[in-house]
């Protein structure tokens, strides 16, 4: 557990940074600090591993006062990811990765041993162990950034805008694995973004910071997205937040018989859906006749039975051709099928349970 | 024939080519072990760097042999040390090194730095293993001007009897043989074409992490 009891930052140019932290970070959650830039978020988090000194009160990590003690022996407790990586350029991936064991005093052959298993864990090829940083992509920095966070299992981790640098879909994925990853590891995180879209996902709690560095809210993500405080957490968290909130139910829908075509059959009337031999989803087709390879459309997102939200559901109902959002059972096979109706009727159906 | 004069003096050549390989290599080694204290200082202190690097600069431009005249006045040694040569060409090292240490620590990224230090290393070891290996190829491009240019200041200590091949200036000079001065000036700039590729090639093999994004 993570405490900020009445926590100011003034640097010596009269820049308040925080202003009256008040807050307690629940150990083995995913907290996210998000804000506009400079509101603070960086100053909170790198007070915790004290790469930054408060300037009145006192910030403790399971009660004990981060100011007491060697800084060096702290941080070598506690898993920090920056972004760009912050990778050391003139070391290989693995002893990049091994850096913490190794200040640790683990000797070579151990620290060695857990970088590779840990390149396993955060999904790098075994043969990336012998490269330069710069010999990867943003996103595998990312990992090797994340991996040198976990090499000596701290139980706090810290990550500053961990995947900003990175394209959307590569970004996506990143945050997917976090979630897998903190599902098995259930660390003490600490997440940097300004992001909401990105906080929501990722936050068991959000704390939300305005200019100046006060703490505008703190709550669970569905209850910022339903009752935002304030104007500014209203506006921060933006126009979409309805259509957010729908990440947050997962009700079972109801779904809709789909039949398929294959490439060669023939199609009746209207649209249809074509699969592949094992019977996933490959685009649409409209009107009647043989179906040829080149006239099938793209299809639109597809929704995962039972993993998505409604969020997701209602994506694939908009994004398909023929208004007919396809759903997947875990193995990409086609499930069945479901309207944008489907998804507002589940979502007035959550409403009246929550209500009730 | 004149020629025969080259295969005839070999020995004395060899020992002058060592004299000459000592007096300009110590004083590298010398500096860069006294520059990088200082470079680091200077690089982490802005109103230390303002007075150390321009101060640097100043000794550099003493010209060398006034050095080698007045320094056995200051230290006390015999004019004719070699000593005298050794200390004067170290001066001139850290003068050079001092400026390459604090441009090249002061280019390490400061991301990278700040990274080092939130993993938990402390001054010292972070120093070692991370700022300094960065700043190798700045250092080593400094090292190749230091080197390169005791080579050639001391043939100036021929002036005071402690030249190594400039010996062979002077004298030549004095006995009216050209190919004892031609010999002289060949041989120390082979001298200094092979010790500017020794420090290349340390630069290469201890900095692998800089081709790497090339070939990725
Ligand atoms: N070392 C410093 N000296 C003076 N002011 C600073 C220093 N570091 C940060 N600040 C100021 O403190 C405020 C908060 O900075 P901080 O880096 O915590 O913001 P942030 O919320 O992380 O912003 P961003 O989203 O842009 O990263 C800013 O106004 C910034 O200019
Ligand atoms: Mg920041």
């Amino acid at each position: 557990m993570i405490e900020f009891r009445g926590v100011t930052k003034r640097f010596p140019d009269g820049t308040v940074a925080v202003d009256g932290l008040d807050l307690t970070v629940e150990a083995g959650k995913v907290t996210v600090f998000v804000g506009p830039s400079g509101c603070g978020k960086t100053t909170s988090l790198r007070m915790i591993n004290r790469m930054v000194a408060p300037t009145e009160g006192t910030v403790t990590v399971d009660g004990r006062d981060v100011m007491a003690g060697d800084p060096a022996e702290l941080r070598r407790g506690i898993g920090y990811v920056i972004q760009q990586a912050g990778l050391f350029p003139h070391k290989t991936i693995r002893d990049n990765i091994a850096t913490v064991p190794l200040l640790l005093g683990w000797n070579k052959r151990r620290a060695r041993a857990r970088a590779d298993e840990l390149m396993e864990v955060v999904g790098l090829a075994p043969e990336m162990a012998a490269r330069y940083p710069a010999q990867l992509s943003g996103g595998q920095q990312q990992r090797v950034g994340v991996a040198r966070a976990l090499a000596a299992d701290p139980p706090v981790l810290l990550m500053d805008e961990p995947f900003s640098a990175v394209d959307p879909v590569v970004r996506e994925s990143l945050q997917e694995e976090l979630l897998r990853l903190q599902g098995e590891l259930g660390k003490t995180i600490v997440f940097v973004t300004h992001d909401i879209d990105e906080a929501v996902k990722l936050g068991d709690k959000v704390a939300v910071f305005r200019t100046g560095g006060v703490l505008a809210q703190y709550d669970e993500p569905g209850v910022l997205l339903d009752r935002p405080a304030d104007g500014f957490v209203d506006g921060f968290v933006g126009r979409d937040r309805g259509y957010r909130k729908l990440g947050f139910l997962s009700d079972e829908l109801p779904l809709t018989e789909l039949p398929t075509v294959r490439v060669g059959d023939s199609a009746p009337e209207g649209w249809s859906l074509v699969a592949d031999a094992d019977g996933r989803p490959v685009g649409w087709v409209s009107g009647e006749g043989t179906v040829e390879q080149s006239a099938v459309l793209p299809g639109g997102s597809l929704y995962e039975v039972g993993s998505g939200s409604l969020r997701s559901a209602l994506d694939a109902a908009l994004s398909s051709p023929s208004g007919r959002g396809v759903a997947v059972d875990g193995d990409g096979r086609v499930a069945g099928a479901l309207s944008a109706d489907d998804v507002l009727r589940a979502l007035a159906a959550s409403r009246a349970d929550e209500a009730a | 024939m004149v020629w025969d004069w080259i295969p005839r003096n070999l020995g004395m050549l060899g020992e002058l080519l060592g004299e000459h390989v000592v007096l300009a290599l110590v004083p590298v080694l010398i500096g860069l072990v006294l520059a990088v204290p200082i470079g680091w200082a200077a690089a982490g202190n802005r109103a230390l760097r303002t007075v150390l690097v321009p101060a640097a600069s100043v000794l550099y431009t003493i010209p060398s042999l006034a050095l080698f005249i007045v320094l056995p006045a200051i230290i006390g040694t015999r004019i004719l040390d070699p000593l005298n040569v050794v200390v004067a060409l170290t001066i001139y090292t850290v003068a050079l090194l001092v400026r390459s240490v604090a441009d090249a620590l002061g280019a390490v990224p400061s991301l990278v730095v700040a990274a080092a230090t939130a993993m938990g290393y402390r001054p010292g070891r972070r120093f070692v293993s991370v700022e300094l290996p960065l700043a190798v190829p700045v250092l080593i491009a400094g090292l190749r001007v230091a080197a390169v240019s005791n080579i050639s200041l001391v043939s100036v200590g021929a002036l005071i009897g402690v030249g190594g091949l400039g010996q062979l200036f002077t004298e030549g000079y004095q006995r009216n043989f050209p190919l004892e001065i031609v010999t002289g000036i060949v041989l120390i700039l082979l001298l200094a074409l092979v010790v500017d590729g020794m420090l290349v090639l340390i630069g290469r093999v201890s900095t692998p992490w800089t081709r790497a994004g090339a070939n990725a």
